[in-house]
């Protein structure tokens, strides 16, 4: 009796917890498959030949390719140097105060960033909705990730490496790049792709610090500001026609699909670098 | 049995140890090109808390003109209202000037942020573990690489496709089968009565939260409930326990506080999400939400739906009130996530995500 009522307690448990993994796949399907399923017949070449002003979203699609290489370069070295400095060379309570500082930076909401920027940027320092003051906010979000990723990588590197160069007399700086990298490599990458694809994402930052623009981006880093396409699904949706209803629904087809490469991307790259930390650690 | 001492995790680097005791030898051991590019990365390391700064000085110097005019009534008014911005008379209070009969009470606001994200937590967090219990513990490693895929996709879907997603798929669907369902079998608790409204609010709202911190809890827990001792969860068999009795008294114990900060994370990040929860939460201002479907409004989704607006505001006092409600969420998320960081020190080592859980 008493067995009886553990194998159906034991029953009930796995039953309860396939149903919860379920609840946690279905949605991701739904979201996609839903989202995509109606409006992929939408996207025809000329929604990619011709911006917003024209029923497009060619410039939104620049927009977001622009604001994310921007991201890139703005918090790409700031994050994978600060990765490098608190793997390598802080040490003890200085470094885990300023990687908690990193990780209370990653917990700041998004929007609380982007007003931030408003205030700081498009007021203070003049420098209206644009692209600049778009990407700052954005790297704002994103360095702590660039950070966390690349100390990580660096940490799964064993120490033998660290002192075979040094017993050459190797410099830092080589040892670094020729030595500590390349293993280290795809799991720096893996946080880059993470950051571009936060970069494609993100709404709330920029609604007040990139603004918007109907046409395509000009090569001007302040006073000008510039389409994305999460602004585009946001808006439209709202908007009281069935073509603006229909460009919102292409524009998020266009970002999760842009999304979708960005996780593949970082699957194969965490995949390469759990496969070198499995090597360097025999 | 011979105790193994691991190596050391710290990194060690040789020339490094030797600079940090006798500057002047390691001028001459560390080359100048090592010095210079220790410096960058020390350079890049301070970026974060002077970001950090950066913002704690601006949201507080811009919030304090606001919270002086408001004082109390800023916690406790139900009503913000940026005032009339058409008539010249100010009203002032505590020396603090803004348009006439301005008033910023973010107590709804507050309440509608701290529901919808209980909402999400009350979901997310039996959900999250109950799924990657069964995902750790049953099903084969091969599946268990494609199935993160899926959490993955969760932590990456933009919000505004989750609002998207709200808007005219999931919402609709759940106001028309869904709601009715549940305004009759729960009908006894008050809160749950009808009327169901169009699938714009509360409800709707801490759902999709849920799915979004989803993600957060589970990454965490999956990679905590891998790093249970095999051994003690063998011993565990042995006594003839059954596989249930072996999560309950084996590998929940052991990851119970990083569940516990996880969950804390997740909250954060519910409470300061914004795209998805305005364009699900229906935007309710100056009222509290009548039951669980009813339309809410939220401090992050509020400041993104109204900046606008405040803008116009010749004393720009609104732009302050709204700054005045970011900084008690930006109070509210650090507390939050502070918490969170200090369960995992104290108890477990690392792991821990940042922001979405990729």
């Amino acid at each position: 009796m008493r067995d009886l009522y553990r194998r159906a307690q034991d029953i009930s448990f796995w039953v309860l917890c396939g149903l919860a993994l379920t609840a946690i796949i279905a949605p991701a399907v739904w979201i996609i498959v839903g989202l995509l399923h109606d409006s992929l017949p939408l996207l025809k070449p000329d929604l990619f030949t011709h911006d917003t002003a024209h029923g497009g979203l060619m410039n939104a699609i620049l927009g977001t390719l622009v604001l994310a290489f921007g991201v890139l370069l703005v918090a790409g070295p700031i994050g994978v140097g600060a990765g490098i400095y608190l793997a390598e060379f802080g040490a003890g309570r200085r470094s885990a105060v300023l990687r908690s500082f990193s990780e209370v930076l990653a917990g700041i909401p998004s929007i609380v960033i982007g007003y931030t920027g408003y205030l700081l940027l498009v007021v203070q320092f003049h420098w209206q909705y644009s692209l600049l003051a778009g990407i700052m906010a954005l790297s704002t979000i994103v360095i702590p990730y660039i950070i966390k990723t690349t100390e990580v990588s660096l940490r799964q590197v064993p120490n033998n490496l660290r002192e075979g160069a040094a017993a050459l007399g190797l410099p830092e700086v080589t040892t670094l790049f020729r030595v500590l990298m390349p293993p280290a490599l795809p799991g720096v990458l893996t946080g880059l792709v993470v950051a571009l694809a936060i970069s494609t994402g993100e709404t709330a930052p920029l609604l007040y610090t990139a603004g918007f623009s109907d046409s395509n981006p000009v090569p001007a880093l302040t006073h000008h500001p510039i389409g994305y396409l999460t602004y585009i699904v946001f808006t439209d949706i709202q908007l009281p026609s069935v073509q603006a209803h229909q460009l919102a629904n292409a524009a998020a087809d266009v970002t999760l699909v842009f999304l979708l490469i960005l996780i593949l991307t970082g699957r194969f790259l965490a995949a390469r670098a759990r496969r070198q930390t499995a090597r360097m650690a025999v | 049995m011979e105790q193994v001492q691991a190596p050391p995790r710290r990194a060690l680097w040789l020339g490094g140890r030797l600079g940090r005791k006798d500057p002047e030898e390691a001028s001459a051991v560390t080359p100048m090109g090592d010095r210079v590019f220790r410096a960058c990365c020390g350079v890049a390391t301070l970026v974060a808390p002077v970001l950090l700064g950066i913002l704690a000085v601006v949201m507080l110097t811009s919030a304090i003109p606001a919270l002086r005019y408001s004082g109390l009534t800023f916690i406790t008014g139900r009503v913000f209202d940026f005032g009339n911005l058409y008539v010249n008379a100010l009203t002032v209070h505590n020396g603090v000037s803004a348009p006439h009969n301005a008033q910023y009470g973010a107590a709804v606001l507050l309440v509608g942020t701290l529901l919808t994200s209980i909402i999400a937590l009350v979901m997310a967090v039996p959900i999250a573990v109950g799924g990657v219990i069964v995902l750790v513990e049953r099903v084969p490693i091969w599946l268990q690489g494609f199935m993160g895929l899926f959490l993955e996709v969760l932590a990456g879907i933009p919000s505004v496709a989750y609002g998207l997603w709200g808007l005219i798929i999931f919402g609709p669907l759940m106001a028309h089968n869904v709601y009715p369902i549940l305004a009759r079998v729960l009908g006894f608790i008050p809160a749950f009565r009808g009327p169901v409204g169009g699938g714009q609010g509360l409800l709707t709202a801490g759902l999709i939260l849920a799915v979004m911190i989803v993600p957060i809890i589970a990454t965490t827990t999956r990679d905590l409930l891998r790093s249970v001792p095999v051994l003690q969860k063998e011993g565990a068999f042995a006594l003839g326990m059954t596989h249930f009795d072996v999560v309950r008294i084996v590998s929940i114990p052991f990851v119970r506080s990083g569940i516990i900060a996880a969950s804390l994370l997740g909250w954060a990040r519910a409470l300061g999400e914004t795209m998805a929860v305005l364009m699900i939460c229906g935007n309710a201002i100056n009222i509290y939400p009548y039951n669980v479907y009813a339309p809410t409004g939220t401090v992050a989704a509020n400041i993104a739906a109204t900046l606008d607006g405040a803008l116009t505001d010749a004393t720009g006092m609104a732009v302050r009130a709204l700054a005045a409600t970011g900084l008690a969420l930006l109070l509210i998320t650090l507390a939050t996530n502070w918490l969170a960081r200090a369960i995992v020190s104290r108890t477990t080592q690392g792991g821990m995500p940042v922001g979405r859980g990729f």
